[in-house]
């Protein structure tokens, strides 16, 4: 007695966009969560996709939007910066201890938050899913050593896993590749890789198992080729939810790390965690400025990414999907469905109950 | 057997009806549009009578068993009267329906495996029920209630403080009986109670059932698809196609006589010892959202007549004691002139085929 | 019954017996992360201060010019007899530490459970029996809001507001300096310790002192129990066996408490073990903001020291924590699911 509305699935999209060009399907593919969402679900992934676009803004347009460099502490216009200054029409978020301006301060970290985000994650997905690939493919005492080590990496602490990488990548990584934006990816890199390997590794194997590769062996198709397919047409939609909420939990390692005083050097960039720690001291003496603004940053991105995350969950994981309660009227009695509907008595015990 | 069941004319001169159903209506909501699920049921059920509610998947029986215990998901829409001992459960409150279920409504599922919470020994499930409805029993008195019931039902009571999982399909599904019957409730809707379970545990679940109302004096509103269950456990049938009922009458007349074509058809495509062909009723039961007009049967019906299409059919009487909504049967000053002619339809036969 | 408690021990057996290869790959991954980096400890904490040969000898005698591999299955002897090692800056036990700061570490870390729990479950419960409903929303909105502030920024706001601004409570160490010396220390939980004492003056200083910390870190944990209860009651809220409560007129109340609420303890119990890394992770924060002097304050000071055998050690404590937790996880849950035993 259960009707399921019927939404089409990615096969149908992917079917219909197959005639159009490149960039119509790329804009239809992004764009299909947002259609297809409804309620609360396209509420938060239109206000999530608000609120990181926000942040892309600070983080791309930060050289013109910040009234100072995040190390200045004296421009032409404002002359040189007072200390632990309250906000003011010179500086809206007022300055901190060190005499940077924190609003400058909290643009440029858009910037080197987005940078670390997008170069961890970027090497997480490719370490993820080659290790995931080789483990789930070859199989053997190699997959059962991986599976050990993923497992280990998983179960532990994960701050202190990213505190221990960070401290022992110390100043090894030169300025030339990316100094301690290198440092703090790679340390974030290490926390969320066992994810991503378990998901491609238990793909990889029902992959080998399932019978049509058997079938493509039969008539000659690489069998590695035909489990690459698989993978891609199975495990790349699970692959932009899992991404958005691992990018909301490596800016919190981030500034974790960074307020523990690892990963970035506090001369190469500026960093949201780093400045908390900086106002960890004022807080006791009621300077609310210094802490304030960065956390809030932290804030707003993380729950951006988090609403995006949770509003693509929701629309592409059908399992979670609540089906809509459609209200419908009884038509009065002896009329056909052709004729004008009249208002009926709606009851809705059961599920109330529930 | 059949000739101990009490004929069901005497049982109504005996006593007046516990439930009486008048023009129920169910409707869902859909993104296609109402689901008309129950459209406009009626019918009587006494004390220690047994119904059977029988019809293809999916014409709305469970829904109609459903509606009488105020089980249906939010959302439903429904009118008409349930009238339970001169009570109108569709216009009492909540908390009065909850009230009824148990001491004088009861519900049996279909799938006993997982209507008992696995987590919960079979003793808390009674206990629970016991202190919903009587919370002055005494805890030894409720053992003993329930350890009584179960009995009855072939379950030791060594097993009573046993999980769930401990048991047999069937052991659960007379589990699930007992504790629909440890209140005694008035009258219960077994909603295909042994479509999950072999043949012989059927057999057993069956004379429990049509021992109902010697040891118990209860209703039965027996749903199923399985007319032979029918013939064995039910004093009266209720024939049900989309949404609505064909025929109701005494089990016996309506399987030895039977007025409807559908309930023909529907009696000749059970396979019995005599079986020589399969038979089956060409096309499918119709979409409950945009039924077919006039009679809901008549695309499907080998003897359907002009006016089946246009009117739909009004219950009349039959000699025996049935009621029977057919054109077939009358009322002749009914039938416009030339309904009477058989109706031409290979368009619809050919698109019912493809 | 005999028969059922025997299988209990059965499994409990057997889950005891997969504690051993857990630590094993626990603690093999702590020493490869840290021996990996070229080096050794002896010039990583001391180097610069020591002339080469002072280092060159205190290296012999600690075994670190051994190999690698010698390193290592005596690193894992010392561990199973006990021993996690002595510090190379301050020349303490590690067990020490275990004993000192670890107190301290799990005072925070249970009245932040508590608190934690005092918000969670009541709020979960809540969302999952009025989902989508702007009840729902709001809470569903404060556990992201719980999730996306990181402890240390929560701390600085409650710092900022009842420290710096109305002057309420403290916002650092388990105590006062002059409680600290006036009460012996006996078991190192300090508020224990007040209380043997018979010292209340101090006790209700130690409480003060615990206020911010454990509100911080408990608020962190509670928007992950607001998330697992509510999805994993939603859930169970849809089974077949509540709709049949409700058929026997069983209250929907009480069939959220006893049906909903017990069913989706098994699912929301094993995703909770793996939260034992937040509530770690989140009290190395926590502990580094209110300076209390737990095991991940120390860590943080002794990674700053450079001192590879302090964190080797303080990490193989955490990893046997890990460990010991995700047994105590699948022991509660046998518990709890009778099915699990079999």
């Amino acid at each position: 007695m259960v009707f399921t509305p019927t939404v089409p699935t990615d096969k149908d999209l992917h079917a219909t966009a197959a005639r159009r060009s490149w960039l119509r399907k790329t804009v239809d593919v992004i764009a299909y969560p947002y259609r297809a969402s409804s309620g609360v679900a396209r509420g938060m992934l239109v206000a999530g996709t608000v609120m990181v676009g926000f942040m892309v803004v600070l983080a791309i347009f930060a050289p013109l939007l910040a009234p100072a460099g995040f190390n200045e502490v004296e421009t032409a216009e404002l002359g040189a910066f007072p200390k632990h200054a309250p906000p003011s029409s010179e500086h809206w978020f007022g300055t901190n201890v060190q005499r940077f301006d924190v609003l400058s301060r909290v643009i440029w970290g858009a910037r080197t938050e987005l940078q670390v985000v997008l170069l961890s994650l970027s090497l997480t997905v490719v370490t993820g899913v080659l290790l995931g690939l080789v483990a789930g493919y070859v199989g053997g005492w190699l997959d059962r050593l991986l599976v050990l080590v993923m497992d280990a990496l998983f179960a532990f602490p994960y701050l202190l896993l990213a505190i221990v990488v960070a401290f022992l990548l110390a100043d090894k990584i030169p300025q030339g590749l990316g100094g301690g934006i290198a440092v703090a990816a790679v340390a974030i890199t290490v926390v969320y890789i066992p994810q991503y390997f378990r998901v491609v590794r238990n793909s990889t194997i029902s992959a080998k198992q399932a019978t049509y590769v058997e079938a493509a062996r039969a008539i000659g198709a690489p069998p590695f080729v035909v489990v690459m397919r698989y993978l891609f047409s199975n495990v790349i939609q699970s692959v932009p939810v899992i991404a958005t909420l691992n990018g909301a939990d490596a800016i919190l390692t981030l500034a974790g790390l960074g307020f523990l005083g690892y990963g970035l050097q506090p001369t190469e960039a500026s960093e949201w965690g780093y400045d908390l720690q900086r106002a960890v001291d004022d807080a006791t003496a009621g300077i609310w400025w210094t802490g304030l603004f960065p956390g809030l940053a932290i804030v707003w991105l993380v729950v951006g990414l988090t609403l995006v995350g949770e509003g693509l969950n929701e629309t592409l994981n059908p399992t979670l999907r609540v089906r809509r309660l459609i209200p419908v009227q009884l038509t009065s009695v002896g009329t056909t469905a052709q004729e004008p509907a009249v208002a009926g008595r709606s009851s809705g015990r059961g599920g109330e109950d529930a | 057997m059949i000739e101990t069941v009490p004929y069901p004319v005497e049982s109504a001169a005996r006593s007046e009806p516990v439930l009486t159903v008048s023009d129920l209506r169910v409707w869902y909501g859909s993104e296609r549009g109402a689901v008309r699920a129950v459209d406009g049921v009626s019918f009587t059920l006494r004390p220690g009578e047994t119904l059977g509610l029988v019809g293809e998947s999916g014409c709305g029986k469970s829904t109609l068993g459903r509606a009488l215990l105020g089980l249906l998901p939010a959302g439903a829409a429904c009118d008409g009267r349930v009238t339970f001992r001169g009570q109108d459960l569709l216009q009492i409150s909540r908390s009065e329906l909850r009230r009824l279920r148990g001491p004088a409504l009861g519900m049996i599922f279909q799938e006993p495996l997982t209507r008992l919470n696995p987590l919960m020994r079979i003793s808390e499930h009674f206990e629970e029920t016991l202190r919903a409805h009587a919370p002055r029993m005494s805890r030894d008195e409720m053992r003993q209630r329930s350890i009584e019931t179960l009995r009855k039902m072939g379950i030791p009571p060594t097993r009573y403080r046993a999980y769930p999982h401990e048991f047999s399909g069937g052991m659960r599904q007379r589990i699930m009986i007992a504790l629909a019957l440890v209140l005694e409730p008035a009258l219960v809707v077994a909603d295909e109670p042994t479509t999950a379970l072999d043949v012989l545990v059927e057999a057993q679940i069956i004379s429990i059932l049509a021992d109902l109302r010697r040891n118990f004096d209860t209703a039965l509103l027996l749903i199923t698809h399985n007319l032979g269950i029918v013939a064995e456990a039910c004093d009266r049938v209720a024939v049900m196609y989309a949404g609505r009922l064909a025929e109701v009458g005494d089990a016996r007349e309506v399987f030895s006589a039977p007025q409807h074509p559908y309930t023909r058809e529907l009696l000749r495509s059970t396979i019995s010892l005599r079986t020589t062909d399969l038979h089956y009723i060409p096309g499918s039961p119709p979409d409950l959202i945009d039924p077919p007009p006039g009679c809901r049967f008549h695309p499907r019906c080998p003897d359907a007549m002009v006016v089946c299409r246009d009117r739909e059919p009004v219950e009349v009487p039959t000699a025996a004691g049935s009621r029977v909504a057919c054109w077939l049967h009358g009322p002749a000053d009914q039938v416009p002139d030339g309904g009477a002619e058989a109706l031409v339809r290979e368009e619809i036969s050919v698109a019912d085929e493809a | 019954m005999a028969g059922r408690s025997g299988s209990l021990r059965e499994y409990l057996l057997v889950r005891l017996l997969l504690l051993v290869p857990n630590v094993f790959v626990l603690l093999t991954l702590v020493f490869v992360l840290l021996r990996v980096a070229p080096g050794d400890p002896i010039s990583a904490a001391l180097g610069g201060q020591l002339p080469a040969s002072e280092l060159a000898r205190r290296r012999a005698e600690a075994g670190y010019d051994r190999p690698l591999l010698v390193q290592y299955v005596e690193y894992l002897g010392q561990v199973l007899s006990g021993d996690l090692g002595t510090t190379v800056t301050d020349s303490r036990a590690v067990t020490d530490i275990l004993v000192v700061n670890g107190a301290a570490t799990l005072t925070l870390t249970v009245a932040a459970v508590l608190v934690a729990l005092l918000i969670g479950v009541p709020l979960g419960l809540l969302g999952a029996r009025f989902r989508n409903t702007w009840l729902d929303v709001v809470i569903r909105l404060f556990g992201v809001l719980t999730y996306a502030a990181p402890v240390f920024f929560v701390g600085i706001v409650a710092i900022v507001v009842f420290t710096g601004m109305l002057g309420w409570l403290p916002a650092s160490h388990q105590a006062s300096p002059i409680m600290q010396y006036s009460v012996e220390s006996r078991t190192h939980f300090f508020l224990i310790d007040a209380l043997l004492a018979g010292n209340t003056r101090a006790f209700v200083d130690g409480l003060r002192h615990l206020v911010l910390p454990a509100m911080t870190l408990g608020l962190l944990v509670s928007g992950v129990l607001i998330r697992l209860i509510r999805v994993n009651v939603a859930q169970t809220l849809r089974d077949d066996y509540v709709e049949a409560a409700l058929a026997r007129g069983i209250s929907g109340r009480r069939v959220v408490l006893s049906h909903a609420f017990r069913n989706a303890l098994v699912p929301f119990v094993t995703v909770l073990g793996l939260q034992i890394a937040l509530l770690l992770g989140g009290a190395i924060l926590t502990e580094t903001t209110f300076s209390w002097p737990g095991l991940g304050q120390q860590l943080v000071q002794y990674i700053n020291a450079r001192d590879y055998i302090a964190v080797q050690g303080i990490m193989t404590i955490f990893a046997l924590v890990v460990a010991v937790m995700s047994l105590l996880i699948d022991v509660v849950n046998a518990l709890i699911d009778p099915r699990v035993r079999y």
